[in-house]
């Protein structure tokens, strides 16, 4: 809508970002493709050949992929569900009439801004120890058997330090959507006769529905990648118990130095990634409309 | 809504929040209190909560044994500088895609967001690989490249959903008086953009701080970042609780600082404006 | 000087043709308003005008001069916008300022020009206020303030009313009128509002779809509506149009007849009809009348009537007041 003059500036402004974008995209994604088509060691120089999709027939029968496969699966619908559950409360909680309750936000939101190295380590040590951390010390008080998490159950023991993480984010969108949910609407569902219980299934509920939406899928981008807190309480194991399929990756690439099983690793998550992605897409997309 | 709320009500939903927040926040707490006690008070069972022996002198170890100072300039360097160089990619692209929209915008703003969904993972071999080949690892300038690069789609996305809130009219108006496209930006646009300016820049830095698949791959020693530099105590050094804590509590200490500022801008800059 | 010609004005998005050509000429001094429903191009027409978009075709002349290459800050006009598109970070002082600094003229000058122009409009006690500290009458006078104080060739006004309430509105639509004539300047005015059009307008321009239905001063187009638009967008309550066989004893395809132009008998000959709803507004009524075939009629009758809803009467047009249309809508003038 606007003159011709501006058009034309408008374009060569936006260039850079978009070509830059483009080669960030492209090439190093070509350059996967390729490599997951070779034989290709690092620790084995000069024995590169082509060897189709051997790769991919390696990587996805591999046991370590459908054991990382599922605990990707395990690790990212935990730590959906704990965040929604958990997020959906305590957001309606701070919608509240609360005394202090920028103090409170300020302590919700604390979480997400923690590094994931810091985290990680710090639950892992100062809380999750099974001697000396916080939480046995809390067990045997009430008369259990303190748990030795990383060991009895590392997987869960990552999903609640990733959850830690990730409740700040839910519940941060989740208040802003209600805070945005007319007050109106409300009060006709009470001139309606609603009670609070049905005010919150008929009302405030749908309205949420859009925003849980959006917070599963942007989670979902994230937890699928989820890698420093792996790396830096338990590298992986015990065994396989921990390894994700961003964790297989890295340690077939960095550590054992297979590029070219790597490579097909890293496109079988692209495409996971992308199934998430196309739904997030569409989602973003139908509200740039409005 | 301007109805008395009874005072049983904000007592109990005042007591459960702040019982919920102070739960979140607990493992943070714990960590700067366990950052001023010493090492045998960090593991004493059980634990003491306030009254142990402070000290400060973890935080002096920390700088001492494993130069924290180095690792919190280099994080200062990656987090400010990709941000800085995103902004100077991101504000013209996001000012065209605003104010001079086309056919086609949406759909490279949707491609944009696109870029970001690509895990990390899948380009780790590539990536890694030039660096190699480059002598990019473990250099500061490689890591400002990529999280510059990673973090784009946001700050764009972040900046056109700002500027889209600009009306139209006003810079209009501007054009009618007789403002040049120079003077439109300097008079009128940017002081009017700067809080989203602002913001995006705080949140990507923030992002940028924090970001832990690059750095941990990418660089060892010399380009360390805080993340990094955190990451060593998953050694058996790690068991020196104290000094953990004292280096994680300086490494959060700025951004938790800042991100407190930004928690408003934060849901939009996060959910690509699809929440508001 | 503000004389402003269109000649051939075309303007089209993509396919999509917003003006289709239009052809006008604006006096100088005079105060034309361009009216007409939602999306029928007139704010198009404005913006091609200012400069603010590319015309597809054709020529805009101000005072003689072709203007389609000119940027609109060159033209020498100044525009008021619907939303008063006010700069919020910047008081009112340097909101006025605004472009008369970008003209480069010196400090002392801008002072007195602003000083001015904020005396004329009431606004000298407001000077060092933030547009978000004012009232939106305050607002509103603030971009005409900004407007005037260029002395620009022409105003243009985007709908500069709309935001505002019904008493107010009245109120500025008088001052806007009042300053237009004793600055004598000419101004471009569009609206959507016939009420505004007809009270403020020298002349209107009716537009439809995209073209000029009728350019004329409000009473010519109340009175010579040149066609079926016209005649039904003009004019409060609306026109009433009967077609079929009462239209033929006419010689037309459609006629039209002003609900004032209908005169009401209760027992008498006409149109026989009854009372649907009765308006009283006390200085004038108004009765919606169900008439058999000939469909629903609109009746103002002025002062008040003692009639209500179920009343039979009769219903005859001022035979010099009945306006006739070909089966395309065109006026048939006697």
């Amino acid at each position: 809508m606007a003159t011709q003059q501006t058009q034309l500036l408008a374009r060569s402004l936006l260039a850079p970002a978009v070509v830059l974008l483009f080669i960030w995209m492209i090439v190093p994604l070509a350059m996967t493709v390729y490599f997951s088509t070779l034989h290709y060691n690092l620790l084995d120089p000069g024995t590169e050949s082509f060897v189709g999709f051997e790769n991919f027939r390696y990587f996805l029968t591999d046991p370590a992929f459908l054991a990382s496969l599922r605990n990707t699966l395990v690790l990212v619908g935990s730590v959906l569900g704990i965040t929604i559950l958990l997020g959906v409360p305590v957001a309606l909680l701070l919608d509240q009439p609360v005394v202090g309750l920028n103090i409170v936000r300020l302590m919700v939101i604390a979480p997400f801004f923690v590094m994931p190295t810091v985290s990680a380590l710090i639950w892992k040590n100062l809380l999750m120890h099974p001697v000396s951390g916080l939480f046995a010390w809390l067990f045997r008080l009430v008369g259990l058997e303190p748990i030795d998490w990383f060991n009895d159950a590392p997987l869960f023991a990552i999903i609640l330090i990733v959850s830690w993480q990730w409740l700040p984010f839910a519940t941060l969108i989740l208040l802003t959507a209600l805070q945005s949910l007319d007050e109106e609407q409300k009060e006709a569902a009470e001139m309606d006769g609603a009670r609070a219980w049905s005010t919150f299934i008929y009302i405030t509920l749908p309205h949420l529905a859009r925003p849980i939406t959006v917070v599963i899928l942007i989670e979902t981008i994230f937890l699928l990648t989820v890698f420093a807190e792996i790396f830096v309480t338990t590298g992986g194991g015990p065994g396989l118990q921990t390894t994700n399929i961003a964790f297989l990756i890295y340690s077939q690439a960095l550590v054992q130095y297979d590029i070219g099983n790597a490579s097909a690793g890293g496109l079988v998550a692209v495409v996971i990634a992308n199934i998430v992605a196309f739904f997030l897409v569409r989602i973003v997309g139908r509200n740039l409309e409005a | 809504m301007a109805r008395m709320v009874t005072i049983r009500r904000v007592v109990v939903s005042t007591a459960a929040a702040w019982l919920f927040g102070f739960l979140i926040f607990f493992p943070i707490l714990w960590m700067i209190l366990t950052s001023f006690k010493t090492e045998l008070d960090a593991f004493a069972t059980p634990p003491s909560f306030l009254f142990f022996h402070w000290t400060t002198e973890n935080y002096a170890t920390v700088q001492e044994r494993s130069d924290y100072i180095h690792h919190a300039i280099n994080s200062i360097l990656i987090a400010g500088l990709s941000t800085l160089i995103a902004m100077l990619i991101a504000v013209p692209a996001a000012w065209s895609m605003a104010f001079a929209p086309t056919k086609r915008t949406k759909d490279i703003l949707l491609w944009m967001l696109s870029t970001k969904m690509m895990p990390p993972v899948g380009v780790l071999v590539p990536i890694y690989l030039i660096y190699r080949d480059f002598g990019l690892l473990d250099s500061r300038a490689g890591l400002i490249f990529i999280l510059c690069l990673g973090n784009l789609p946001i700050v764009v996305w972040m900046l056109f959903t700002y500027f889209k809130e600009i009306p139209k009219d006003i810079l209009e108006a501007a054009r009618m008086d007789g403002a040049t496209i120079g003077r439109e930006l300097i008079y009128v646009l940017t002081p009017m953009a700067i809080p989203g300016l602002a913001s995006t820049m705080l949140l990507n830095f923030i992002l940028a701080w924090n970001e832990a698949f690059w750095t941990l791959n990418l660089s060892t020693l010399e380009a360390a970042p805080l993340t990094v530099f955190i990451a060593s105590y998953s050694s058996p050094e790690g068991l020196f609780w104290a000094k953990l804590s004292a280096a994680s509590t300086l490494a959060i200490a700025p951004v938790l600082v800042l991100g407190w500022f930004s928690q408003r801008q934060l849901v939009r800059g996060l959910t690509f404006g699809a929440v508001k | 000087m503000g004389q402003i010609s269109l000649q051939g004005v075309r303007k089209s998005f993509g396919p999509v043709n917003i003006i289709r050509g239009a052809d006008l000429d604006i006096e100088d001094g005079s105060f034309v308003v361009f009216v007409g429903p939602s999306g029928c191009g007139k704010t198009t027409l404005l913006r091609l005008i200012a400069g603010l978009e590319d015309v597809s075709g054709g020529k805009i002349l101000i005072d003689g001069k072709n203007v389609v290459d000119v940027p609109p800050a060159k033209r020498g006009l100044s525009m008021v916008f619907q939303s008063y598109a006010l700069y919020p970070h910047m008081s009112v002082r340097g909101n006025i300022a605004f472009g008369l600094k970008m003209a480069g003229l010196p400090r002392a000058e801008i002072d007195r020009k602003v000083e001015a122009a904020a005396a004329t409009l009431n606004l000298t006690p407001y000077l060092e206020r933030k547009p978000r500290e004012l009232s939106g009458g305050q607002r509103q006078r603030v971009a005409i303030g900004r407007a005037i104080v260029r002395e620009p060739k022409a105003f243009l006004f985007d709908e500069p009313l709309s935001n505002l309430d019904a008493a107010l509105r009245v109120q500025m639509r008088l001052e806007v009128t009042r300053l237009q004539k004793q600055l004598a300047t000419t101004a471009v005015y569009v609206t959507h509002d016939q009420v505004e059009a007809m009270t403020m307008a020298d002349k209107i321009v009716v537009l439809n779809a995209g073209n000029i239905e009728q350019y004329g001063s409000p009473l010519e187009l109340y009175e010579r509506p040149a066609n079926v638009f016209v005649a039904g967008f003009i004019g409060s309550p609306k026109m009433n149009f009967i077609s079929g066989d009462v239209a033929r004893q006419y010689n037309a395809a459609t006629i039209g007849v002003r609900p004032e132009h209908l005169r009401i008998d209760r027992d008498g000959q006409g149109w026989p009809g009854t009372v649907t709803v009765a308006e009283h507004l006390g200085s004038d009524t108004f009765l919606y009348v169900d008439a058999g075939k000939i469909g629903t009629l609109t009746v103002r009758y002025v002062g008040e009537l003692d009639l209500a809803a179920g009343d039979p009467v009769s219903l005859s047009p001022d035979p010099a007041r009945v306006h006739r249309f070909t089966e395309d809508g065109t006026s048939i003038r006697a």
